[in-house]
């Protein structure tokens, strides 16, 4: 009893003397607080170096999803390459847990330090592939999966990945 | 019974089994790779190695093989053992050396059983440095994608392919690192069970190339336990659905049906669901030939209004659920009420209905089949009419090996000890058909007659078996032949005499009834299989029993016009009937409403389309060819206006007052009706719990505990997200909330079991590796043996006489194109040919035809039919055999003499590039 | 003092409570501020202080909505009772030597016996919400009352024996020499816990607690029915402190400056000081609360009660 007395009079002594440190907080709209490049705000889908878009539309960061807002639906274009056909996120349920890019296996998912994202509307929360998608590699510059990927596209055929050898010759009757 | 002990815990587990089938039947997690419970072990991949011990004093151990070890009392093994572990480990690490970075870019991620095996073994970090070796993929067809360089060299492929399912064109190939399991060139994967790869492989070498478009994982496909619908065997499938569209079919064990495996006609024919050409909405036809869509009360209003015409008959289907059809017979009465079969099948599948209720034989189903020992296949092609029974039969002539290792004490499961002593010994397997089957491979005799002949042959065999009137073929190869099997028939324990409905010839079964009930009048346990046409054609055959309304009268009566309204409930009459009746039935019959899905040329005639559900969005019973009920559940809520074809009829039956249906409000109502008012089918209520049943007090979900966008899926429409579709009618939800523990095998939406993604999870399901399902194996039987079957010795039939320049019609099924349905499914229809028209070389000669060029058909009743040719050496003399169930022979009838001529105006088809030919990439 | 006066004065208290409470709201959340280094409302008026008025317009402006499933009547009238009860209390305070309202000889148990009445007013409102948190909400604090209100009058009773009136004024009067916060140590702490949790404040606020029963018992109230449950719950606040300055720390006895003001000055730094009880303190779990009260603040004042009653024979015998 005494012992609990006495922690609670050092935690209002503690707050007292705080009467006199300056606030932590910030005059947001004016000021704008500093946010790391880590910080977990709007999605965005990122492009491999060489431009073309990141996302094989695996399905993880749907998976992890602890809200399910992520909805895609892979397909697979000419070159070879899957990609997602269509890609949503329902930002009026998405609470920027970062578990997507968490999942992410080609680093295409990725959140930004922006998250001034306040509608009027709820419909324009959802955000399709179009408004998802960036020009640029993120965090990850120099990441691309098709480079360590064994699937064949078009411009990088079997064995051309790293660390691959050339296709075995079946007919070979050498060692 | 033996008790064993592993990891200082003592068990009791059965005598002869294998460690590895023992530890999974108890629930322990061992990986493995190499080793299926149909197909043994041969303790090729070294992934299931465990710690035996000496004795109690033994403090070591030493590594054993789980599949390759049987256990016995008194023996003690370790699986947590350190050694064995490090060793489990260091093997995955070795499978995986060679492994691509591919898991999200591969359609087996996320089910399987490399992953499974990888997480279960601890493997994490690669500590090779080196670079992979890599393959090249070959083009294998529509149906599989390959994708070597996933390979982990288990060898399932090539022993389900080679050694299981009698395929020839898949093989390993090379040797060491540079092993390859492929074709020896790019090309279509010529087995018909090539599709089960798919659930064989334990990676991803082998995936379903429809899946590779638009692909869903495992965890995000909304399933639920159906029936294949694609032929009479009723397979049990699992639909797996995501968007609104059927995504894939798997096996759905069944331990008396299908077991592991499927046909590719079931796996892959599902894709007519996904047609752009399917209903949704009602369609009422205009004066001008163009039809209105209209919403459902509208279409019901019209529906009633041509229903109070005076002259109102209905054609059910053979392929539609048996409540659908016994709401249509109660909606019209029995005597307006025509089952829907043409000519030929009606009198075949009302027969063999006949012939399998009163048989003293046991009908058998697949398992039942795989049993056999001496079978004897009268006049059916079962590759292309039942083809799951073709692998069974497979399976059937190998219990010779089983019997060979018995004698010498080999345990059932030493698949490589039995496959090298066997060699190709094998149980006698007879067959007699009008040419070549897929099975000849491994039968022990093939003989190409004609239909009548084929009685004959049934008879000669009846002859040899029980000795009277003296009935012999009349050709001394022949009649050799029918001694041989009849000898082996009456050596056999379990012999088995397959016919069917193939050849639209009633005899040719009557004759194999006729031999299995002498045969069961022998002492021995006789089988008797009857193949069927369509998925439901027992349970009609069952609904209209042997006195329903014959079809020619439905044909009199619209010529007459004694029909004002005709309703067709899921059938397309252009297949079932002549040219000419086809074009009768637009004439005469004033209003023509038709509940169909699928957009066909009967629907195209019709005043008013009430689209109806597929089997992926609605319920239904049906029977299969050897009488079991069987439930199919809805996947998916059906879009649009669409419903289930019972659903627009019980409103019908309702609005016209009908008294027995007054009552009827769910799905479960009818079918207790159903089955309450028709003796043969009081079955059907077992065939799935109702609708009231509960799991634990919940639903059993269609949806796995991982469903993913549930709040995405539907946004871009509204955010605002709707409630999750009820199910009235079922006990499952379309929902992932739900227990799936102790679910009865027919409510059995997916397998899933914690650390076991993939399919192999199953054996979770089962009482014990390889057995029944825990929840009870799905359908309910309806013909039991009755046992008093009277043997009234058929005459000899009369041979058959070849006639001077004019052939004998015989259909020729073919595995994808005779079903109406998945030969619409876009892999299947891209593997389906034109219709043709099989004649003997010397016939070819005469009408100087080559393959490729035409030929027109005709006699008294045909005419204007031009089909291609292709020369089939094996065909009997005489015959001329017409690719059935294909567009361009509806209405050619089996038995029928033609006169053929070379038609002169016929333009050669090129050869087909098919959409899949594309080869490389993807 | 006139009739006339009286009533102008008895206004200018009630607009003075209820204009306080007001500000309070504003003050509270700047001082919660400062004490956890962030602003508080900043934004409107200079320190913010047009916050109150921006918040008075919202709550006037809202919808007055009474849930379908609420017992009508008594959803209304509850939260008229809190204030009118708190209101009431304050006809006894004596502000200054001679600015009192009434001066009642069983004052303190009129202060009691209001407070008191308070409780119903969370109760009903509670129970007519006919809501799982309200019902929960209305529960607690029913027990919560039941509990403290015990021991908060035996808290008292030392201040009374002491004395030897119930009379606020006499009290006062009696702390000319020592207030009473120091002989009557004990008691002071004790009513200082009782009394925040007659006022339901943190760290006493388990009726409301929003992280388990969304906003207890006035989860389905709303505008101006809401607002009269924060007023009477500011107004509680305040007349507990000037409680606390009338009975513990010499009501508006202090040299140089007139009594009200030193009235004023005592309370406003015990409402700085409930503040910071909320700011820093964190909220027990129920059955702590309950224990303490029961087997801590209980045996507490009556030990306090009969080492007084000890003390003062001792003293009247000596």
């Amino acid at each position: 009893m005494l012992k609990s007395l006495r922690s609670q009079l050092t935690t209002l002594w503690t707050i007292l003397s705080h009467t006199f440190t300056r606030a932590e907080t910030v005059q947001y709209p004016e000021q704008k607080p500093y946010l790391a490049p880590r910080y977990r705000g709007r999605i965005v889908l990122t492009r491999d170096p060489d431009g073309d878009e990141r996302c094989v539309a695996c399905n993880l960061c749907a998976v992890a999803c602890p809200v399910d807002c992520i909805a895609l639906q892979q397909d697979v274009r000419e070159d070879g390459r899957w990609y997602p056909e269509f890609f949503r996120i329902n930002f009026s349920r998405c609470i920027l847990c970062g578990m997507c890019e968490e999942a992410c296996p080609t680093n295409a998912i990725q959140l930004t330090p922006d998250f001034e994202m306040c509608e009027y509307d709820r419909n324009n929360m959802v955000y399709e592939k179009e408004h998802l998608l960036i020009d640029g590699p993120g965090k990850y510059p120099d990441y691309n999966f098709y480079r360590v990927s064994g699937l064949a596209i078009s411009g990088k055929d079997k064995g051309e990945a790293q660390r691959e050898l050339p296709p075995i010759d079946v007919k070979s009757l050498l060692p | 019974m033996a008790t064993i002990r592993i990891d200082q815990q003592e068990y009791t587990v059965r005598d002869g089994d294998n460690l590895l089938q023992t530890c999974l039947s108890l629930g322990l997690d061992l990986p493995y790779f190499c080793w299926h419970p149909a197909m043994g072990s041969i303790g090729a991949c070294r992934q299931c190695a465990v710690l035996q011990y000496q004795n109690e004093e033994d403090q070591r151990g030493r590594l054993v093989m789980g599949c390759m070890t049987p256990v016995s009392d008194g023996a003690i093994f370790s699986l947590q053992g350190d050694k064995a572990q490090r060793f489990r480990k260091t093997i995955v690490e070795s499978l995986m050396l060679n492994h691509p970075h591919d898991c999200p870019v591969c359609a087996e991620g996320g089910e399987c059983h490399l992953q499974d095996m990888t997480v279960m073994t601890g493997h994490r970090d690669r500590s090779y440095r080196g670079r992979k070796n890599t393959h090249r993929n070959q083009y294998l067809g529509p149906l599989i994608h390959h994708e070597m360089n996933r390979c982990i060299t288990c060898y399932r492929c090539t022993r389900y392919y080679r050694d299981y399912a009698g395929g020839t064109d898949l093989a390993a190939m090379a040797a060491h690192d540079h092993i390859y399991f492929g074709r020896h060139e790019d090309g279509v994967l010529e087995s018909e069970f090539a599709g089960n790869l798919v659930e064989v492989c334990p990676t991803g070498v082998f995936t379903d190339r429809q899946l590779v478009h638009q692909y869903t994982r495992k965890w995000d496909l909304q399933s639920a336990p159906s029936v294949c619908t694609a032929c009479a065997v009723g397979c049990n499938i699992v639909v797996g659905e995501r968007y609104g569209k059927v995504k894939r079919v798997h096996n759905r064990f069944n331990a008396e049906v299908n077991g592991y495996f499927l046909c590719d006609r079931g796996r892959f024919g599902a894709g007519f669901v996904n047609l752009e050409s399917r209903l949704e909405f009602p369609a009422l036809r205009r004066p001008d030939g163009r039809y209105d869509a209209l919403d459902h009360h509208r279409a019901l209003e019209h529906a009633l209004r041509a229903m109070e015409a005076e002259k109102v008959a209905a054609v059910g289907s053979p392929r539609a659920s048996v409540e659908a059809n016994h709401l249509l017979r109660l909606l019209v009465g029995n005597a307006r009420f025509y089952p829907g079969w043409s000519r030929g099948e009606q009198g075949a599948a009302i027969r063999a209905m006949e012939l399998l209720r009163d048989t003293e034989a046991t009908v058998p189903d697949l398992a039942q089949i795989e049993t056999a020992d001496a079978v004897l296949i009268l006049g059916e092609d079962v590759t292309n009419t039942s083809p799951r029974v073709a692998l069974s039969l497979r399976q059937a002539v190998r219990n010779r090996a089983r019997d060979m290792a018995g004698e010498l004490r080999l345990l059932p499961w030493q698949d490589a000890a039995i496959r090298n002593l066997a060699q190709d010994t094998r149980n006698p397997l007879h067959i007699a058909a009008v040419s070549n089957t897929r099975l000849d491979d491994v039968a022990a005799s093939h003989t190409c007659l004609a239909p009548p002949d084929i009685a004959r042959l049934g008879a000669a065999v009846l002859e040899e078996l029980l000795p009277g009137e003296g009935q012999h073929f009349g050709d001394p190869t022949v009649d050799a032949l029918a001694q041989q099997i009849a000898r082996d028939l009456r050596q056999a324990k379990r012999p088995l005499i397959i016919a069917g409905a193939g050849y639209g010839n009633t005899t040719i079964m009557e004759m194999a009834a006729e031999l299995a009930a002498a045969l069961c009048h022998g002492g021995c346990e006789a089988m008797l299989s009857l193949c069927q046409g369509e998925a439901n054609s027992m349970g009609l055959a069952l609904l209209t029993g042997t006195g329903g309304a014959r079809v020619h009268r439905l044909e009199d009566m619209i010529v007459q016009g004694d029909i004002d309204t005709l309703l067709v409930l899921e059938n397309d009459v252009e297949r079932r009937c002549s040219r000419r009746g086809f074009k009768l039935l637009r004439k005469h019959v004033k209003t023509l409403i038709t509940l169909d899905s699928l957009d066909t040329a009967t629907t195209s005639l019709s005043d008013l389309v009430l689209p109806t559900a597929s089997f992926a969005e609605s319920e239904g019973t049906l029977v299969n060819h050897a009488g079991r009920a069987q439930r199919y559940f809805p996947a998916f809520p059906p879009a649009n206006e669409r419903r289930p074809a019972w659903f627009w009829l019980l409103a019908l039956a309702h609005e016209r007052g009908i008294e027995a249906t007054s009552r009827l409000h769910q799905f479960d109502e009818i079918t207790r009706h159903c089955a309450a008012s028709i003796p043969a089918l009081a079955g059907i209520t077992e065939a799935a719990p109702r609708s009231q049943f509960r799991a634990h007090g919940l639903r059993v979900p269609r949806q796995t505990h991982r469903y993913s966008g549930r709040t995405a899926m539907r946004a871009a429409l509204s955010v605002h997200e709707p409630k999750q579709p009820q199910d009235e009618e079922t006990p499952l939800a379309f929902s992932m909330e739900g227990s799936q523990r102790d679910t009865p095998g027919a409510l059995l939406p997916y397998f899933w079991s914690p650390g076991w993604n993939s399919n192999q999870s199953l054996h979770r399901y089962q009482k014990a590796v390889g057995e029944p399902l825990r929840g009870g194996t799905a359908g309910s039987r309806l013909l039991y043996r009755q046992g008093h079957a009277t043997l009234e010795r058929a005459a000899m039939p009369g041979a058959f006489e070849p006639r001077e320049n004019q052939w004998y019609l015989v259909p020729r099924h073919a595995i994808f194109g005779s079903d109406e349905l998945s030969a619409l499914s876009p892999p299947l229809r891209e593997l389906t040919h034109p219709a043709w028209l099989e004649i003997t070389p010397a016939a070819a000669q005469a009408l100087q035809v080559i393959d490729g060029d035409g030929l027109i058909i005709e006699n008294e009743r045909l005419r204007g039919y031009r089909l291609e040719v292709r020369i089939n050496p094996s065909l009997v003399a005489g015959c001329a055999a017409y690719s059935a169930g294909h567009a361009g022979t509806f209405g050619l009838l089996p038995g029928e003499w033609v006169t053929l001529q070379k038609d002169p105006d016929w333009q050669r088809r090129e050869p087909a590039v098919i959409a899949s030919d594309r080869g490389g990439v993807a | 003092m006139s009739p006339l006066a009286t009533a102008l004065f008895g206004l200018a208290v009630l607009a003075g409570a209820v204009g306080l409470a007001a500000i309070l709201t504003w003050f509270e959340r700047r001082l919660l501020g400062v004490w956890q280094d962030r602003y508080g409302p900043n934004r409107l008026g200079p320190l913010g202080i047009l916050q109150v008025v921006a918040d008075m317009l919202k709550l006037l402006t809202k919808h007055d909505w009474v849930p379908p499933f609420a017992d009508r009547v008594v959803f209304v009238f509850a939260p008229t009772a809190i204030v009118v009860a708190m209101l009431l209390g304050f006809a006894v305070v004596p502000f200054g030597e001679h600015l009192y309202l009434l001066d009642l000889n069983i004052g303190l148990l009129f202060f009691l016996g209001m407070t008191s009445l308070a409780v119903y007013s969370v109760l009903l409102g509670g129970l007519a919400s006919n809501n799982k948190y309200a019902l929960l909400g209305g529960l607690r604090s029913a027990a919560q009352m039941v509990s403290y209100e015990v021991f908060m009058g035996l808290s008292l009773m030392g201040v009374v024996m002491l004395t030897g009136s119930f009379s606020l004024r006499d009290i006062v009067l009696a702390q000319q020499d020592l207030w009473f916060c120091i002989p009557q140590v004990l008691g002071l702490y004790v009513f200082l816990v009782a009394g925040i949790a007659e006022s339901h404040r943190l760290p006493f606020d388990l009726p409301e607690a929003e992280h388990e029963l969304t906003a207890g018992f006035h989860t389905e109230y709303g505008g101006m029915k809401f607002a009269m449950f924060m007023l009477g719950e500011y107004l509680g606040l305040i007349l507990i402190c000037c409680m606390i300055t009338t009975v513990f720390f010499g009501g508006w006895l202090g040299p140089w400056l007139p009594g009200p003001v030193w009235f004023a000055l005592k309370t406003s730094l015990l409402i700085c000081f409930f503040v910071l009880l909320r700011a820093a303190i964190p909220r027990p779990r129920y059955d702590q609360l309950m224990s303490l009260g029961w087997k801590y603040m209980l045996p507490l004042s009556l030990f306090n009660l009969v080492l007084t009653g000890a003390i003062a024979l001792w003293l009247r015998g000596a």
